[in-house]
């Protein structure tokens, strides 16, 4: 199916399964710990081997040689499979650094060696006997040096212009300019990189923990040299990506090395510290920030420029993105450079691009309404703009950005908000709101689905989608239930294995709105094969509600369709150019309440509050709870995540959970979300758009301001720990 | 993990003994800290005595009106201990600061003490850090030391101690008990437990090879108002910044002990007779000769503020 002009009324707009509030299907699975991931695959009559991966001790450089006898005559030793005895790989299409084979070391805790055993410790304690000879090279490591060094990146669109902003800025009545730091962020999701590889004679089969199976499956191919169709994946439960999984990783090339090794079935967990090191990360960015603005609060010109760091062939964190849409203003600029650093590879992680931009660009604009003596509310709403700025006969296909605001203001008692900053006291705590808004854009990939119908009336899905937690299986059942107007429990799901036909994914906020569009574009097919076998006329206007099948006085059910063989239909959403007519992105407001410790400088979060316009909500359970995950880690990134650079050797040192502080549930008290009644039928027969990245983008600047409302303190660098306020706090002694 | 043998005393004489007798032995007891290093070949012990079954596991008054707390009692019985909440409050509030429901169900009074330092060098074999390898270096004096210690530390070494007890049993004069393996025992005040790092780094408390602590005795309640207060980047589950371990009297004079500075609990009764002059005298006195990296140079800020806070809250 082709959606290439916006959806009209159609079977979802009934709203009985598709929007209601229905628990996750796979809830019980996982609740009950029967949901298998990656690791746990466990048949019986199966003996495996366990993988145990070795990382390079070093950040860049030369493997001079690697002595693994040792290793081999250790206890339970099956194979070594090195690096430099493989040989160079060929390297995936999505991978930057490559995952393994050579000598070169491009980044720490790259994989060298996969030790096989026939346990787990066996297989770890042999890792630790491999003797490894370096030939180390000064590598660069710290964004802010190799700044000046930065170059303008070959490919998306580094530079956008419109107007001419160097000229308004110049005669602005007010003129800001600031720059801004976000450092590297981990996904730190809670299930690690994890493979099972099978061998049956050419044919692989892969049990891993992928958000993208076609990405993996073809990368996969092309790094072990073999046919792709020779390659099956699966990957039908996942705990968390973010991002880190979205492109093919060591631990299933180490799998599958490892197995033909061994000529056994071998599983490869990645150890948390190679998370960050040896996996992607959200790269740091500079950015600076300048807007000119009329007395009257109208922006006139914005600039928004930023750097950041990558491997050689990488690519930059986008985080100008969203200042190309978000406010009005005639004349302006957005400049994305990049420089050349060996630290491990750079790559998407939740909202790349808005997630860093919307950091600093709401604080920003924040700092902009103060100097204004505007409240930050009015200020964003009185730069709303309803068509794309720098092409202004291009425009949103749907943006209710300022109910967002206003919904948020009212709800959150925003009114309450002490005006002058650093002066409502609580006890110990200095307390202060902080509001930003939230923005992302709406990305539509092809996404295709098989469905099924049986003599009993179910109706079976299978697409390569996957859940990463996010609640596709359940989503994908409403929808597949409102087409055939069947209950959630006739529908069956099953997702996350390459026979299926090839998905959107998850990634992006895209997969949701998506696949559920390619599941539509399915049972559309599955209706008309429906109608075609009982008989309706093509021109019949059918109904399928409460498992039958009716066209004027006749109804039928719809099991009958499948009395004698079942029906099988396959199809998938193409997206034509609404999105290129039309500007798709999703809106939102994020509201926090911090108190900080006026003695020890400690930020607290007293609640939070979202409002999002993002299309057709499909389910509000799964949706809020996107939201509310999206909030917590936007919380992290104000207050305490940072992958710490090593600018002397080279590498992100807090590596583990330990020392990467994600918050915990004591930091997060009060959550509440509140989505708009709205749908897109620009973006999808769906009329929905993404959500789970909303949810993030936004938030860590809510927090910036609240606390700035609080103390009266302006940090600018991520994340706003204590030591970055205590020397501003008032005296307490 | 290294292979080791393992084995279970059924009396402290036989643990210490065995322990003495093997080279490479190491206790193990809730193993919180110990089987993490053990995964990473920080620690690489050739033999484990299970000491979790020799009896060391109550919580009883002692002879001079203070109470004895054996060895093997876990973190969370004892800051459940009626006594303990309301004769040793400090106590039970720093225990319910640290770590998590899980770990502390788990750890022990003993462990806790001797738990190691979270340097993330030190947790990093293939960093130079002469904690774990004596003579390889300092990789946190240039590095990361954001969370390290400012006073107490050598060229050698920044590292802090982690723990959140320890820091509460040193402002109540906490005395250590210890068997040695020839039998006889000896009381270990708990300033004189942990050294100073200097230029053995790697060395970190007096026990003799063998030497098992069987209990930590509080001595008689000193009464006053009993405030732990621990500094954090989030709310839970993470180690100090700073934390402050106070006892002050109604005449505004008390304990302090603080943690997150040094490698050990940081003590110093000179400083703390400045107590009724306020915060800044008493951390003038206490991190006299702090020698901080540029990362943490917070903490003596830190510490005097929190301290503040603390004194505040006393005075009520």
């Amino acid at each position: 199916m082709r959606f290439d002009t916006p959806a009209t009324t159609n079977p979802i707009d009934q709203g009985k399964v598709v929007g209601q509030r229905i628990h996750r299907i796979d809830g019980p699975l996982k609740t009950t710990g029967r949901a298998v991931y990656a690791y746990e695959w466990h048949d019986p009559n199966t003996r495996y081997a366990y993988g145990y991966v070795v990382g390079s001790a070093i950040a860049k450089g030369r493997i001079g040689s690697m002595d693994v006898s040792a290793a081999k005559q250790a206890p339970g030793v099956i194979a070594v499979v090195t690096s430099d005895g493989i040989g160079e790989l060929k390297k995936g299409k999505y991978n930057t650094a490559k995952l393994f084979g050579g000598t070169e070391i491009q980044h720490y805790h790259q994989a060298i060696a996969v030790v096989v055993a026939e346990t787990f410790e066996e297989a770890r304690a042999a890792a630790a006997l491999v003797k490894v000879d370096y030939a180390e090279q000064k590598g660069v490591f710290d964004l802010a040096a190799a700044k000046d060094t930065a170059v303008t990146p070959k490919e998306g669109e580094p530079d956008s212009a419109a107007g001419d902003f160097d000229a308004a800025f110049e005669t602005a009545a007010v003129k800001f300019d600031q720059s801004y730091t976000t450092p590297d962020q981990s996904h730190a999701m809670m299930e690690p990189h994890a493979s099972i590889a099978a061998w049956n004679g050419d044919d692989l089969t892969v049990w891993t923990s992928s958000q993208m199976i076609d990405w993996w499956r073809t990368d996969l191919a092309t790094t072990l040299g073999i046919d792709k169709e020779k390659v099956h994946i699966m990957s039908p439960f996942i705990g968390g990506g973010f991002g880190c999984k979205l492109f093919l990783r060591a631990d299933a090339v180490l799998a599958a090395l490892a197995a033909r090794e061994a000529k056994r079935p071998v599983k490869v967990a990645l150890p948390r510290p190679f998370l960050m090191n040896n996996t992607t990360h959200r790269p740091a960015t500079i950015q600076r920030i300048r807007i000119g603005a009329e007395r009257n609060g109208r922006i006139t010109a914005i600039a928004h420029e930023s750097w950041s760091g990558d491997l050689p062939g990488g690519g930059p964190e986008v985080a100008v993105q969203q200042t190309r849409l978000l406010y009005a203003g005639a004349n302006r600029m957005t400049a994305t450079r990049l420089a050349t650093l060996d630290l491990p590879e750079g790559n998407a992680m939740r909202a790349p691009g808005e997630a860093p931009g919307m950091m600093a660009l709401e604080i920003a604009i924040d700092e902009v309404a103060e100097r204004l003596g505007l409240d930050p509310v009015e200020f964003r709403i009185v730069n709303d703009t309803q068509v794309d700025p720098e092409n202004r006969e291009r425009p949103f296909s749907h943006r209710n950005l300022v109910g967002c605001l206003r919904t948020g203001a009212e709800r959150f008692g925003w009114q309450d908000r002490n005006k002058q900053p650093g002066t409502r006291r609580e006890g110990n705590w200095l307390v202060g709101m902080g509001v930003a808004s939230a923005f992302r854009n709406n990305l539509v990939l092809p996404s295709g689905a098989r469905v099924r119908l049986d003599r009993e009336g179910i109706v079976t899905v299978e697409t390569d989608m996957t859940d990463i937690g996010t609640g596709s299986y359940t989503i994908i059942a409403q929808t597949a239930a409102e087409m055939l107007g069947v209950p959630v429990d006739k529908v069956a799901v099953s997702l996350g294995d390459s026979r299926f036909p090839v998905s959107s994914g998850s990634g992006g906020q895209f997969g949701g709105n998506c696949s559920t569009a390619g599941v539509y574009a399915a049972c559309v097919k599955l209706r008309e094969a429906v109608a075609q076998k009982l008989g309706f006329n093509s021109s019949d206007e059918l109904t399928f509600a409460e498992g039958e099948v009716g066209a004027g006085d006749r109804r039928v059910p719809l099991a009958q369709a499948a009395s004698d063989e079942s029906l099988v239909v396959e199809d998938r959403i193409e997206f034509g150019d609404l999105d290129k007519t039309h500007q798709q992105s999703t809106f939102g407001a994020h509201f926090v309440e911090v108190g900080v410790d006026v003695a020890t400088g400690e930020t607290r979060i007293r609640r939070m509050l979202a409002v999002c316009g993002a299309g057709r909500i499909l389910n509000p359970i799964t949706a809020r709870s996107q939201v509310i995950g999206a909030m917590t880690m936007g919380v992290g990134g104000a207050l305490s995540e940072e992958l710490v650079v090593d600018k002397e050797r080279g590498f992100f040192v807090n590596h583990d959970l330990a020392a990467y502080e994600v918050p915990v549930h004591a930091d997060i008290p009060h959550q509440e979300v509140i989505f708009l009644d709205e749908t897109d039928p620009m973006s999808s027969p769906m009329k929905a758009k993404g959500i789970a990245e909303l949810g993030l983008c936004g938030v860590a600047a809510a927090v910036a301001n609240g606390i700035y409302n609080a103390t009266g303190i302006r940090v600018r660098e991520y994340p706003i720990t204590l030591d970055k306020l205590i020397n501003e706090l008032p005296e307490v002694s | 993990m290294r292979a080791f043998s393992y084995e279970r005393a059924s009396t402290i004489e036989a643990a210490a003994k065995a322990a003495a007798g093997t080279d490479g032995a190491k206790f193990i007891a809730g193993g919180t800290n110990l089987l993490d290093l053990m995964k990473l070949e920080v620690e690489t012990p050739t033999h484990l005595i299970d000491v979790n079954r020799l009896g060391l596991d109550r919580i009883e008054p002692a002879p001079e009106g203070g109470l004895r707390v054996g060895a093997l009692v876990r973190n969370t019985d004892l800051a459940a201990d009626e006594r303990i909440r309301r004769d040793y409050a400090v106590l039970a509030r720093a225990l319910l600061a640290g770590a998590s429901g899980q770990l502390r169900n788990r750890a022990t009074t003993a462990g806790n003490l001797l738990q190691r330092t979270r340097c993330p060098y030190f947790y990093d074999t293939n960093q130079p850090c002469n904690k774990r390898q004596p003579g390889s270096g300092c990789a946190a004096l240039g590095g990361f030391s954001r969370q390290l210690a400012v006073v107490g530390v050598s060229d050698a070494c920044i590292a802090s101690h982690p723990s959140d007890m320890a820091v509460a049993m040193r402002a109540l004069d906490a005395v250590v008990e210890t068997v040695r393996p020839d039998g006889t025992t000896r009381s270990i005040p708990i300033a004189d437990l942990h050294r100073l790092p200097g230029d053995t780094p790697h060395v970190e408390h007096v026990l003799e090879r063998g030497e098992l602590i069987t209990a930590v005795v509080l001595p008689k309640p000193v009464g006053g108002k009993h405030i732990y207060r621990k500094v954090r980047d989030r709310a839970s589950y993470a180690f100090a910044l700073v934390s402050i371990a106070a006892v002050v009297l109604p005449n505004g004079t008390g304990r302090v002990a603080v943690g997150g500075v040094a490698p050990k609990p940081w003590r110093d009764e000179a400083a703390e007779r400045e107590l009724p002059n306020g915060a800044k005298a008493v951390t003038a006195k206490l991190l006299a000769n702090a020698r901080p990296t540029e990362q943490n140079a917070f903490k003596v800020a830190l510490v005097e503020r929190a301290l503040s806070a603390v004194l505040a809250e006393a005075r009520g």
